[in-house]
């Protein structure tokens, strides 16, 4: 049973496949994993047994009728609690979504279920995917297993660490600025942000609708491939959905070759700021790619530098806006204010908002309010998407130039819990190489590059690519996957400490 | 209410200031399904039947644009002569308010996709020009109900109850231009514009255009100036003026209150009015100093809207004739005079007139229906000739009846109110209730001769040459057929037999 939950999720499909295992079993020993560490690691918000077993015996029965639905039928997988699911709470990490449950399952979650993979739960998140560090949840911070007295990332540090610590073969995340690939970086396992518009977000609860993007988390670049091509594609209830097939992923995994490609190395990702170790094992990973066939130039993006202040003022006023409904008329957390007898909506309103929503929140919503503001519209806001339209067109130059680009995908390693919660902008910097590719809508993978030799603890390579050209993070990551693993004799995740006593 | 505010008389208003107008109208479009779900849009509906993720503003729902609703916005600013936007976005208007589920209203805001337009109008017969600024589309807002309270407002209410199912239905919303250089024709000016877009949206097909429920809706700015050179005054916006005569009785209130605040060297305050159909008042709502700042931006969760140059020439090329056009050509074709056409006009009988005429009435039959016996039985009932069980090819056929000499008038009137009454079509009324006129000779030559008998001094009367005395026979024989005899054919009958 052990070994189960150490399979990549392309393994246990095939195992389950040629009958050498269930996914009533495999699903099991996850919930069995999930109930001996997750106490420790804290990666899940709700855990649902009944749901993903009844799940996993349906695609049992497929699976011995010779019917499987999909690549993936019957491997289990975790949910970032911002994806709406029918029937499982979705708090979105916050108080004033305690107890909802959600008539409706996200697109993405519809799709898992289609696919047949049991949903084990709803995974944590700093509250409504504000921070890079899993601490903003209302419910508690997740601990990155490399070191539990570490985050795991953020927002989605529940779902990155649920990977790295077997409680999930495969997770759904969503990226804003950086939340599927950071903590993807500084857990030692693979995320993707898929280009804009590639995942359906009905159902994802909207931070910063013009960023947010679903994607995998996975241990193997080839499970990242394949939960992609499951939860990818056209959705005419997302009017930013791009009406066009998804470029074919597991087969540029299968194909993948770095002869000939094209890698820049972006000059403003990477120096000062960027831990020495996670900059060492980048330099590192970039020879390898050379030394496999590829063709590495420097690429200058010199509009990159403004692209975190212009984050922090489209997100924040977006999500000003998409976090008004958040009002106590409909759904969620009601608070009566304490001294008035017979309070008006308003007042319900105030008092609600201000119990539910965390400090963080509030910080953004009244940052975005201002930025939005009469007078204030067109210096802030205004000037932002300049920006943004500045950092698309470095994009645009730099992939006339080279298919891919590379950096580190955070500058840092792990930091300590607490070490940054009171300096948001030291956590906002955290963000600095993966925002780009928001702003801009293109696609990026996150794959670890290796250990820093200063603490031991896992970084991570961003590969990023043109907008919808998907494949070209797989046919990358995977080379770089390989050629990495080939030299550490194994998977990165195999240096971890174990928890909770044996694996 | 206790009328405190000061008035000036209309026509001294008017002898000593100018007035500006401005109208804004917010239509809803009678689209099958919603501005961003597939919700219905049918009124009346059991409350918060007709939701979903989307209108209800459910977490992590998204809006996708109707395109039935943008077709019928292009449509509109092409009637109204508007150039229609090459690209255009929605933008989110941001105010918390308990009917807006997601606490933004998804609107247009600098982008409208019909702008720079002119419509011409008839006031008293003679055509006025109103500039539009821009036609825009945006979504309804759900429906409070203040409960408690003396006002029906939510000011003092104990408890308000939501329903959404108008949250979401599609609205355009239509701004003039300031209208200048109506002078004291202002609230004639402002009652024939709303009457005009009226029946210019429902020669369009896009909207009921049913102000007392609601589906158009309107608010009149005004402001008064001393002069026409000079600028403009400020303005009070009067919302939700929702008929016709409002909107006439509420410009005329606001000229004679402006002005007598102008009049005793008072500034008039820039705020928004409440309008009370019961007094015909104004009354203060909020001032625009504590206006809220919409801080609109564009809508992330939708794409620009692009029509293609194509489509906008093929919508134009499909537009029907405007009304003013339509009606004067159906003025001459039907060979009726300014007064009855008005009169048809004025009774919201044109399409049915015009209808029951295609269907093949003569016109003056087909005016005479909708405009008496119709006209009354609507009356009756309480309802617009419209809602009336009965249709224009059925009037056409009742019409056809009495042509025929299968009916007379009086006979036509029973088929009619068995028509209403759900007996059936008019054919179906007359055999049911046995009403076709008897033009048999056998059945009438019995009662004719009898008739005779019967009033021996009448028939002496016609015999001697008195062909005029016939009518009292034709009385007796009308009443034993009990109305249901062909006068002429009896006529005929008397005649015969006393010559």
């Amino acid at each position: 049973m052990a070994e189960l939950i150490q399979r990549s999720a392309l393994e246990l499909a095939d195992a389950i496949a040629r009958g050498e295992t269930t996914s009533v079993e495999v699903t099991q020993a996850h919930l069995d994993r999930i109930a001996a560490v997750d106490e420790a690691v804290h990666a899940f918000l709700h855990v649902d047994a009944d749901g993903a077993l009844r799940a996993a015996r349906e695609a049992d029965e497929r699976r011995s009728a010779g019917q499987p639905a999909s690549a993936l039928d019957g491997v289990p997988v975790a949910v970032k609690d911002v994806l709406a699911t029918k029937g499982m709470p979705t708090t979105c990490g916050s108080r004033i979504l305690q107890g909802w449950m959600p008539p409706y399952d996200a697109t993405v979650v519809a799709r898992l279920r289609a696919a047949g993979l049991p949903i084990l739960g709803k995974t944590n998140m700093d509250e409504f995917a504000m921070g890079s560090s899993t601490e903003h949840s209302a419910y508690g911070p997740t601990h990155n297993p490399w070191d539990l007295e570490r985050i795991p990332g953020g927002s989605g540090g529940g779902s990155s660490a649920a990977v790295a610590a077997y409680e999930a073969p495969l997770a759904i995340g969503t990226d804003t600025g950086g939340s599927i690939r950071q903590p993807a970086a500084v857990t030692g396992t693979i995320g993707v942000k898929p280009t804009y518009g590639g995942v359906s977000r009905y159902g994802l609860v909207a931070l910063a609708s013009s960023l947010d993007q679903a994607g995998p988390c996975t241990r193997t670049v080839a499970d990242a491939a394949a939960l992609h091509e499951i939860i990818g594609g056209h959705d005419p209830r997302d009017s930013t959905s791009i009406d066009r097939p998804l470029p074919a992923l597991r087969e540029a995994v299968a194909n993948a070759d770095l002869s000939g490609v094209r890698v820049g190395v972006v000059k403003e990702l990477g120096g000062e700021g960027y831990q020495t170790g996670v900059r060492a094992r980048f330099d590192e990973a970039v020879k390898l790619v050379t030394d496999a066939g590829a063709e590495v130039v420097e690429v200058s993006c010199p509009h990159f530098e403004y692209g975190l202040g212009a984050y922090y003022l489209i997100l924040p006023s977006e999500a000003s806006s998409n976090l008004a409904k958040f009002d106590a008329m409909r759904y969620g957390l009601r608070v009566l204010p304490d001294d008035v007898d017979s309070p008006s909506a308003e007042q319900v309103m105030t008092a609600t908002r201000e119990a539910g929503f965390g400090d963080e929140v509030k910080r953004r919503i009244i940052l975005g309010t201002y930025a939005l503001s009469s007078g204030y519209y067109d210096a802030y806001y205004g000037q932002a998407q300049k920006v943004r339209t500045l950092i698309s067109r470095d994009f645009e130059t730099a992939f006339a130039q080279v298919d891919v680009l590379v950096s580190p995908t955070a500058p840092t390693t792990a930091f300590r819990i607490g070490e940054k919660l009171d300096d948001p902008l030291a956590m906002y910097l955290n963000d600095i190489a993966t925002i780009p590719a928001n702003l801009a809508g293109v696609p990026g993978i996150s794959v670890p590059s290796g250990l820093a030799d200063e603490d031991g603890l896992p970084a991570g390579l961003q590969v990023l690519a043109p907008a919808t050209a998907d494949d070209r993070l797989y046919r990358v990551g995977a080379v770089v996957e390989s050629l990495l693993e080939a030299q550490w004799g194994g998977p990165l995740l195999a240096q971890a400490p174990e928890l909770g006593g044996r694996r | 209410m206790t009328l405190t505010t000061e008035l000036m008389p209309f026509e001294e208003a008017m002898a000593r200031f100018d007035p500006v107008l401005g109208l804004e109208v917010h239509v809803e479009l009678n689209t099958a399904s919603k501005m961003f779900c597939g919700c219905p849009t049918a009124f009346g509906a059991e409350p918060n039947t007709q939701v979903c993720p989307v209108c209800l503003g459910l977490p992590g729902a998204l809006p996708v644009v109707n395109g039935a609703a943008v077709e019928a916005a292009v449509r509109i600013g092409l009637a109204l002569n508007c150039q229609i936007a090459p690209w255009c976005r929605f933008a989110r208007k941001n105010y918390f308010y308990p009917d807006m589920p997601k606490n933004f209203q998804t609107s247009q805001y600098d982008e409208p996709i019909a702008f720079d337009g002119w419509t011409e109008v008839d006031v008293d017969g003679e055509p006025f020009r109103v500039e539009i600024e821009r036609a825009h589309m945006e979504e309804d807002t759900g429906k409070s109900l203040h409960v408690g309270g003396s006002t029906g407002r939510i000011h003092g209410a104990d408890y308000s109850l939501l329903d959404y199912n108008r949250a979401g239905v599609p609205l355009i919303e239509i701004v003039t231009k300031p209208i200048e250089g109506t002078g004291a024709r202002a609230p004639q000016v402002a009652r024939a514009y709303v009457a005009h877009l009226r029946e210019l949206l429902l020669s369009l097909g896009v909207s009921d255009v049913r102000m007392e429920q609601g589906s158009l809706r309107c608010d009149v700015n005004l402001s008064l100036r001393p002069d026409p050179g000079a600028p403009f005054g400020t303005r009070s916006e009067t919302k939700n003026v929702n008929s016709l005569r409002s909107v006439e009785r509420a410009v005329r209130f606001e000229v004679s209150r402006q002005a007598a605040v102008l009049a005793a060297d008072g500034h008039v305050v820039q705020e928004t009015r409440h309008w009370h159909e019961d007094t015909g008042e104004t009354t203060p709502g909020r001032s625009k100093e504590q206006a809220e700042d919409y801080r609109y931006f564009p809508e992330p969760d939708l794409v620009p809207i692009a029509p293609p140059r194509e489509w906008v020439e093929e919508l134009r090329a499909g537009l029907p004739e405007p009304p003013r056009e339509h009606r004067a050509r159906l003025q001459a074709q039907w060979g009726l005079s300014d007064l009855d056409m008005r009169d048809v006009v004025g009774a919201g009988a044109l399409p049915l007139v015009e209808q029951t005429v295609d269907a093949g009435a003569p016109p003056q039959a087909a005016k005479k229906w909708w405009l008496s016996e119709l006209a009354r039985r609507a009356n009756e009932r309480g309802v617009e000739l419209t809602e009336l069980p009965i249709t224009p090819a059925q009037v056409a056929e009742v019409q056809a009846l009495v042509d025929a000499g299968r009916v007379n008038d009086k006979l036509a009137r029973q088929v009619i109110e068995g028509v209403l009454a759900g007996e059936g079509t008019p054919e179906e009324v007359v055999s049911a209730r046995g009403l076709e006129v008897v033009s048999d000779d056998s059945a009438l030559g019995a009662a004719v001769d009898r008739a005779i008998e019967a009033n021996p001094d009448v028939a002496q009367k016609i015999r001697d040459g008195k062909v005029a005395a016939a009518g009292a026979l034709i009385g007796a024989v009308m009443k034993e057929m009990r109305g249901q005899a062909d006068a002429a054919r009896v006529r005929e009958l008397i005649i015969d037999r006393l010559s």
